[in-house]
Order: structure tokens, then sequence, then C-alpha cells
């Protein structure tokens, strides 16, 4: 059991190791090649209060006024000492940001991770189950449209629907405005989390549904399959029974591979709820010219993509042990 | 997207062959993209005007999906976005497509070549797309260009691949051997044996881009990175609607939204039927 595990996390490691400085070079390319100028970006409207003489004070407090090399260099240097430099839309350092903000955005992800799962398994089974009938028909159709639907726009159709017409639960933010942290009931934290939660959640669930449908149906034509349904179970039963047993593997395996997409999405979702994770921050990042910041939230969704792949691998081999073997 | 297959003869009433299905729905979806080209063109001059005296008007005879709070039009200026959206959105698929040609076929060309086109591959899955989407989008200073160059340079590792794969498939096998003992030359080998194959993979995969770039524009112009403001976009028209719908003008995001939808949706039935046909044996992505 250790041994397989232990190749596998090493060798991704190892991956890891040459893969992260790669992108911290690609990542430091791509930012300085924009052509947008931070000072003038931070200024913004205020020109006619901050001359010339103060903006290359600006320029040169950030270290703009050196080459991109060494500007990279330094920049290298302070990353190996855990420094990520300074945000400029934040005014405080990068590392700073990123942790004040990753919770929140945590949270909406862990919770839609979860909700999703359970939500698409539960409806692939369904869909793979009743094949041909009404009920696959419907939640066929649905995966297609939602994975067809822009999330945001999604996202707005909730806030209409639930927020504004009927009322039921707030539009935005993660806690009620103007109100200090300490007075925050747990249940409006809550309140504010089911709308972004729940559109994480459904926008992209049709992967899995489809996937496990299809594992479903390959399952209930297998030989095991039949000779149970020979003995009088339903395809609901064997569904839910063997079938689930033989639909989670993937669909987990699936579902970890794809939880970096969550976080794209919960771009997306953060920006339509003024939900202040990171996803938030990366937009204010990139329409503020912020390149410090961009390129940390760059590095951790980096580390976060590759520790969803690392998991997906391993509930892989813990599912089907055949795996183990190779590599 | 999956493909998803159901046996033969387990629905012989209304089985479709592939090929059938994949000529109905590309005709549908082509009917679908001429038809808001040709819509957009044929809108009168006036039909994105502000007016004053029809502001925030729920969809109503003269006003099929209502107004906007400067007055605007809602189904006129949808037909316009769109229009802008699936131009956008041809031209940065095509782009990711020709990337994805260069890299497949690239990476055939030798151990080092592969390595390289892997190595590229593994930083373009590295990151959350829309975070790539964002960065490149970042890097190019926004905007039409910078949205085609961040579809273009994101979306080609799977067509990629597909490609790759299918070239050294076709260049191990027996006939391309033989042709070569033949006496074909390298040349005639490619044009007669390759490109058959691989003009079909490209087209599919272009097709199955194409959804996914008008999506992903849509995303980045709102949240501000992409097509410019003053030009009608989707992602804009959505964004400016967030202000609205709190005031109960859910009609301000229904329209854009739903268009975005069908075509987004025409396209990849389209390209998941085309798939089938190419690879009739259910492969699963």
């Amino acid at each position: 059991m250790t041994a397989w595990l232990a190749r596998l996390v090493a060798g991704r490691l190892i991956r890891l190791a040459w893969l992260l400085p790669l992108a911290a070079v690609g990542l430091f390319a791509l930012i300085s090649l924009a052509p947008i100028d931070p000072v003038q970006a931070y200024v913004g409207g205020r020109t006619s209060q901050i001359g010339p003489e103060q903006r290359d004070a600006i320029a040169s407090a950030w270290g703009l006024d050196r080459p991109a090399s060494e500007r990279f260099a330094s920049w290298l240097g302070d990353l190996a000492g855990g420094d990520l430099g300074q945000s400029i839309t934040f005014n405080a350092p990068v590392l700073q940001v990123i942790a004040a903000r990753l919770p929140a955005s945590m949270a909406l992800v862990g919770l839609a991770f979860a909700l999703s799962f359970l939500l698409g398994t539960l409806l692939g089974l369904v869909a793979g189950a009743t094949r041909g009938r009404w009920p696959d028909r419907v939640i066929r159709t649905l995966a297609v449209v939602l994975a067809a639907s822009p999330g945001f726009w999604v996202a707005i159709l909730l806030v209409a629907v639930f927020a504004v017409t009927l009322g039921w639960l707030p539009a935005c933010c993660a806690a009620p405005p103007g109100q200090l942290a300490s007075e925050v009931t747990p249940a409006d934290r809550w309140r504010h989390m089911v709308l972004p939660v729940a559109t994480l959640s459904v926008v992209g669930i049709a992967p899995l549904v489809l996937h496990t449908r299809q594992s479903l149906i390959a399952f209930l034509d297998s030989p095991a399959a039949r000779h149970l349904s020979a003995h009088g179970a339903t395809p609901l039963r064997l569904a839910f029974g063997p079938g689930l047993r033989h639909a989670a593997g993937v669909a987990l395996t699936l579902h970890l591979a794809g939880a970096g997409e969550l976080f794209g999405g919960s771009v997306l979702a953060e920006a339509v709820f003024a939900w202040p994770g990171l996803g938030q921050a990366t937009v204010r990042a990139a329409t503020g010219a912020d390149a410090p910041l961009l390129m940390g939230i760059g590095l951790a969704t980096l580390l976060f993509v590759f520790a969803g792949n690392l998991l997906a691998d391993i509930a892989a081999r813990l599912a089907d042990p055949r795996l183990r073997r190779i590599a | 997207m999956s493909a998803v297959t159901e046996p033969i003869g387990a629905q012989p009433a209304r089985l479709r062959t592939p090929y059938k299905r994949a000529a109905r729905r590309g005709t549908l979806a082509l009917a679908l993209l001429a038809a808001i080209l040709l819509g957009a063109q044929l809108l009168p001059g006036d039909a994105l005007a502000i007016d004053a005296t029809a502001r925030a008007l729920p969809p109503q005879p003269d006003h099929l999906m209502g107004t906007d709070l400067l007055g605007r039009d809602i189904a006129a200026r949808t037909l316009a976005a769109l229009a802008q959206s699936v131009q956008i959105g041809l031209l940065a698929a095509g782009a990711s497509t020709g990337v994805a040609v260069i890299l497949g076929l690239g990476a055939t060309f030798g151990r080092l070549a592969d390595h390289a086109v892997g190595v590229l591959t593994e930083l373009a899955l590295g990151l959350p797309h829309f975070v790539l989407l964002i960065m490149i989008a970042f890097a190019m200073g926004g905007g039409t260009t910078g949205v085609i160059v961040a579809v273009a340079l994101t979306h080609w590792p799977r067509l990629a691949r597909v490609l790759r794969h299918e070239a050294q498939t076709i260049a191990a096998s027996d006939y391309v051997a033989i042709s070569r003992a033949l006496g074909r030359s390298r040349l005639w080998v490619a044009r007669h044996h390759l490109a058959p194959h691989l003009v079909a993979q490209i087209v599919a995969g272009f097709i199955v881009i194409f959804p996914h770039a008008i999506l992903h524009e849509a995303g980045l112009s709102f949240i501000g990175l992409g097509i410019e403001p003053h030009l009608p976009s989707i992602g804009v028209m959505l964004s400016e609607s967030l202000r609205e719908i709190m005031a109960g003008h859910w009609w301000v995001a229904a329209a854009p939204g739903l268009g975005l939808m069908l075509v987004a949706l025409a396209f990849e039935r389209f390209g998941e039927a085309l798939r089938q046909v190419s690879d009739p044996a259910g492969h699963i992505t």
C-alpha cells in the first residue's frame, strides 16, 4: 500500500520541482509583457495631484526603474525566502493578501466540490439506471444545457430569482454589509453562501454526470450485473449498490482532477456575488495592473491544481489496485 | 463533454447513424451562425440607439426582450453582441486550432520536440483554465486582441494530443510502410495517407473549441478584461445587467445569456456528434 504511494508522490514532487520554476519564469515573462503602466493604474484619476517626480518615486519604490532581468532575479530571490512582494491594489504583502482571502474562496470551492460530487454522482446513477427513459433524458438535457451556459449568467439568474424576486437570500458579499466581523452570526454566513455555492456546484457538473452515467451503463451491461438482475435486482437497486461502488472511484478521480476548474469558476462567481475571496482579488489584480499579486495568485493556483491532480491519482489507485503496478 | 454512445440496437426506432446526426446538428449550428451574422447586418441603423422615452421597459411587442436603463433595445443589442462574439470566437478558435496543429504535429519530429510540447502542455494545464486566460489577457493589455490571443494559447492541448496520437499511429502503420517501400515520397504519403485523417480531426477539433472560445470570451469581457466596453458584447451586457438586476429588471440579463447559451449549445452538440463520427467506439475524454 505504501510503496506505490511513496513512488507516486515522489514522482509528482520531482515533476513539481521543474514545473514550478518554469511556471515562475513563464508567468514573470507573461506579466512583464503587459503594456499597462502600473504607476498609471495606481495613480488613476489623481493625475492632477501627482507630478512626474512622485511618479518616479513610486516607480523606484516598486523597483520598476530596473531592467526586467534584475527585477526577475530579485523577485526569485525573495520568492525563495517566502516573500512574494508587495500587492499594489491592496497595499499589503502578496502573501498576506492571499492568506487573508484564501479561506473565503476555499469555503466556496470546498462546499461546491462536495455538493457537486454528491449531486453529479446521484444524477449520473439515476440517468444510467433509467437509460433511454424520461429521467435519463431530463438529466442529460440539463447537464448539456448547463455545460453550455456561462457560469456567471447562471449566477445572475439565481440572484434575479432568489434574491430579487423572491427575496429569500442575500445577493452579495459574505456577510450583511456594514456589520463588524464579530457581529456576523453563523446563520448569516450560511445564508450568504447558498447562492455562490449553488452556482459553483451546478455549472461544472456535466462531465461528472455523463461519466457516472457511462460507467454505470458499462457496469449494467456486464455479466455480473446481468447475473444480479436475473436474480431480481432492479436497475435502480443495482445502481445504488454495486453500481455505485463501480462508478464512484472513477467519478472521484475525475472530480478531483477538475478541482482546479472549480477555482476558475469561482473567479466569475465571486465577481457576481462580490465575494471577498481570491477570485475577486484575481480580477482586481488584473484590472489594477497589480503584477506581484497576479503572479502570487498564479503560483498559488498552480499548487492548487497540482494538489488536485495528485489526489486524483491517489484516488484512482485506491479505487483500482491494478493501476498501482504501473508507474 | 463526453461522447454518449448508445449500443446499436438499443433504440432501433430512433436510431440515427452518427453521420446523419452530425449532419443534422451541423446544419442547425451553421444555420444559427448564419442567422446571427445576417441578422446583425440587417439591423436598422437606429436599433442600437439610446432612447430616453423607452427606458427600462419589460418585454413587450415593441421591444421583444425589453430595454435597458438607457432605453436600448435588448433584443437588437443581443443580436449585435452575438455577431461580435461569434466573429471573435471564430477567430480565436481558428487561432487555437492552428496552435494545436503546429504543436501536435511538431511533437512528432523527434523525441526532443515531443518533450518540449509535453512541457508546454503541462504548463498550459498547470493553472486553472480561467486563471491562465486572465493572465494572458492581462499580458496583452486586455481588449479584443487580448481575448483572441488568450483563447488561442489556452484551448489547444486536447486537440494537439489527438493530432499527435493520430499522426504517430498512421506513421507507424503498415500501409504507410508499404507506400514508402513502393517508393512513394514522404510528401506523397503525407498528402494521401496523413492529411485525409488529420483534416477530419482538425475540423472536429475546431468545432469543439468554438463554444468554449465564446464562453470564455464572454467571461473575460464580463470581468472587464475582454472586448472593449463600447462595443456590443455579451460579457459587457451581462456585466452591465448586474446593476439593473437589483431593480428587478431580469430581462436585461435574460436575452444575452440565453443567446450565448443557444449558440454554445448548438456547436457543442455538433462537435460531440462529429467526435462520434471520427471515433465510433465512443472515446471518453
